[in-house]
């Protein structure tokens, strides 16, 4: 097994999918010259030239538009979009046309569009440039969103993603970028309709996602120590969710903990403890915990955002009290 | 107003179930007339009203299963004017929630602040299965809730106790009813036993005669002069006629006989005959017919699952000789009669054959001892050598 970093495995992914089929290109603000803001297509514009590498200007709704339409025309365009700040400009293409044009054309029109973008806190760059709103997306039907948390599934989702008929959104934890790991055996083009357990439990299910899954472990490994077996799931997928292998879990340990880099209020982790609730109440021996960013937009000062951010010591809190320790 | 409550109706009853309404709203009750039919887990019992006058809410639902205390209906009182329409605060009160302040025979502690029991789903729902109480448990999870654990560790505590609580039929109920009221008498109760064999020659005898003088239907069984034996000697020995309530034993005004009845689908119930040592022989038996049969049939009046004061039960018809019973809790005595034989006598100094009984005393050593239930079997004897005076 090799060890890379997560975004040499983005890389890895983008670099297969443009060699694999001809009809994909990627276009985004600095993916070419510069080679990506986060270094994900450095030495594409060389390799594929400027037809299929291509810059865009400073208009998220103009290319992502465009994107849709390329879709529309038969191509497979990759869509680059430097945060999830900067999406909401595009929110009208993609909620309005993106996630729409199957249903409102009566199954006439597929847009095979797929849509990367970073996400998430923890680089000091403060509150235009670190929010979590992946849990949005996964509000609105007619897309799907994924969240890579491995460099196997930053990879190998890509890939998957490029096969499927409709529009796919990805989210890249901007701070795991710089992290390695290890690429797992096996094709590269891994499943994206299932959520993943990471590490086996039986005290708590600790229900996670994308830059939270390392915390998260980490939180586990800390509780191992005092004898506490967590399970931490990954949900990998967060639209259509995989909310079986959730239950299956819940069921098992009777505790869960969700943790959500997202604003409490509103967060996926509501929407993943209410399933829950629906589905096992009867097996739940605490109430179902959640452990979110603070109610502020995230600050700059580095220990103030560690502070508004999930953290392992956080998590190991919210299973103590659980536990009623 | 005067709230009408979901009564206790055995020791051991925790909830019952509405099983119909006998009034509506409106209508007009007098005191000691039944107005619901509750379902325990023994039987369908008719359930009277302690007050006389107009039903002004009925706050349960047919089909409804509410724990003891539970306010079921608001009636208005002979003389009270009609409140205006009730503020909401008390519409809202769920009926679920027990009323305390009715209850004066046991006392329940109030699980928390809000009245809910602080426990998990999972946890009651294992309580449930395991047949356990979660009521009086102290939790270990967050904020003291009881816990998968806590259950657990209860039933692994207390197996003798166990018992499935999802059973659909009241034969199975009724055995985990009466399962759980001897072993809490087994647990509780420092039981002693006596016994005394008793010539029932002269009652017999009398017997005999009495019945031809009367029509077939009103003629006398043994049994009712053997209760009303008992009721008598209960005078001389007040004692064993009381309640132990709150770790002391309460001597009871009237003497109420619970008579143990089988009841054909198996299990049993010891209704009271109502004030045994005032009645004429021939009211007891009339009596004693109608609470066996009603006692069958399931439609026993609550009044009489909740008041007996002492049980008798008798295993003669069984071909048993000797019964020492276990002594229904809270009451602290149980009298048993075996099978009426004929066996070798001595009299005067000769062996004859006399129609004898044996009568047996659980008595509770808290309350009684063998001295005074040696008093009380005598007086039974002396009884049934005078027939004609019971």
């Amino acid at each position: 097994m090799a060890k890379i970093t997560y975004r040499e495995a983005v890389r890895a992914g983008l670099r297969e999918a443009l060699q694999r089929d001809s009809r994909v290109f990627l276009m985004g603000e600095d993916v070419g010259k510069y080679g990506g803001t986060y270094a994900c297509s450095k030495g594409f514009l060389d390799e594929f030239g400027p037809e299929r590498i291509r810059d865009t200007p400073l208009s998220e709704s103009t290319f992502v538009g465009a994107g849709i339409g390329a879709a529309l025309g038969g191509m497979r365009p990759i869509v680059e979009v430097m945060t999830v700040n900067f999406s909401l400009l595009a929110l009208d293409q993609i909620l309005n046309n993106a996630a729409t044009l199957r249903h409102m054309s009566g199954g006439q029109f597929s847009v095979p569009l797929v849509v990367r973008m970073a996400t998430g806190a923890g680089r000091q760059v403060a509150a235009q440039h670190s929010h979590s709103l992946e849990g949005w997306y996964a509000h609105i039907p007619g897309i799907r969103v994924l969240t890579p948390a491995t460099v196997t599934d930053a990879r190998g989702m890509l890939l998957t993603a490029l096969q499927e008929p409709d529009p796919v959104f990805i989210f890249e934890h901007a701070y795991l970028y710089s992290m390695e790991g290890e690429l797992e055996e096996g094709p590269p083009a891994v499943d994206i309709s299932r959520a993943a357990v990471r590490r086996t439990g039986k005290d708590v299910s600790l229900i996670t996602f994308g830059g939270s899954l390392w915390k998260t472990l980490a939180a586990a490994t800390s509780l191992a120590q005092e004898g506490i077996e967590a399970e931490v799931m990954d949900l990998r997928v967060l639209r259509p969710l995989d909310i079986n292998s959730v239950l299956t879990s819940v069921r098992k340990t009777h505790r869960a903990v969700v943790i959500d880099e997202a604003w409490r209020t509103g967060s996926f982790a509501a929407e993943i403890s209410a399933q829950i609730m629906e589905g096992v109440f009867y097996d739940l021996d605490s109430p179902v915990a959640r452990v979110c960013s603070e109610e502020v937009p995230i600050p700059y000062p580095k220990h103030l955002e560690d502070a508004a951010l999930p953290q392992p010591d956080k998590i190991v809190q919210a299973v103590h009290t659980l536990l009623g320790r | 107003m005067a709230d009408f409550v979901m009564p206790t109706l055995g020791a051991d009853m925790t909830e019952g179930t509405l099983v119909q309404w006998k009034k509506r709203e409106g209508d007009r009750v007098t005191k000691g007339e039944g107005i619901a039919e509750v379902d325990t887990e023994k039987a369908v019992i008719e359930v009277e009203s302690h007050t006389t006058g107009v039903i002004e809410r009925l706050l349960t639902k047919p089909g409804d299963k509410v724990p003891i205390g539970t306010v079921m209906a608001v009636i208005r009182e002979e003389g009270r004017p009609t409140t205006s329409p009730a503020p909401a605060q008390e519409v809202a009160r769920p009926a679920a929630a027990p009323h305390l302040a009715h209850r004066t025979d046991t006392v329940v502690p109030s699980p928390s602040q809000t009245g809910r029991l602080r426990i998990s789903p999972a946890a009651r729902k294992l309580a449930a299965e395991r047949g356990i109480d979660p009521a009086h448990m102290q939790g270990t999870g967050p904020d003291g809730a009881i816990t998968l654990e806590d259950i657990e560790r209860a039933a692994a505590v207390a197996p003798g106790v166990t018992k499935p609580a999802i059973v659909a039929d009241r034969q199975a109920r009724m055995r985990q009813t009466i399962a759980a009221a001897m072993a809490r008498s087994k647990r509780e109760i420092p039981h002693y036993y006596l016994s005394t064999t008793i010539d029932m020659g002269r009652t017999v005898t009398w017997l005999k005669q009495e019945n031809e003088t009367r029509p077939m239907t009103e003629r006398l069984l043994y049994g009712v002069l053997l209760i009303k034996a008992v009721a008598i000697a209960l005078r001389r020995v007040p004692e064993l006629n009381a309640l132990w309530k709150e770790g002391a034993a309460v001597r009871s005004e009237g003497i109420h006989i619970g008579t143990a009845i089988s009841l054909r689908q198996g299990g049993l119930v010891a209704p009271a005959l109502h004030d045994a040592d005032r009645l004429s022989l021939s009211d007891l038996m009339t009596n004693f017919q109608d609470l066996v049969k009603r006692a069958r049939a399931g439609s026993l009046r609550s009044s009489e699952m909740s008041d007996p004061t002492i049980t008798v039960t008798s295993l003669g018809e069984q071909g048993v000789e000797t019964v020492f019973g276990v002594i229904y809790p809270p009451q602290v005595a149980l009298v048993g009669f075996g099978k009426l034989v004929e066996r070798p006598w001595v009299m005067n100094g000769q062996v004859v054959a006399r129609p004898v009984i044996m009568a047996s005393l659980s008595a509770d050593h808290r309350v009684s001892d063998g001295h005074r239930g040696g008093i009380f079997l005598a007086e039974i004897d002396r009884l049934l050598q005078e027939p004609h005076t019971l």
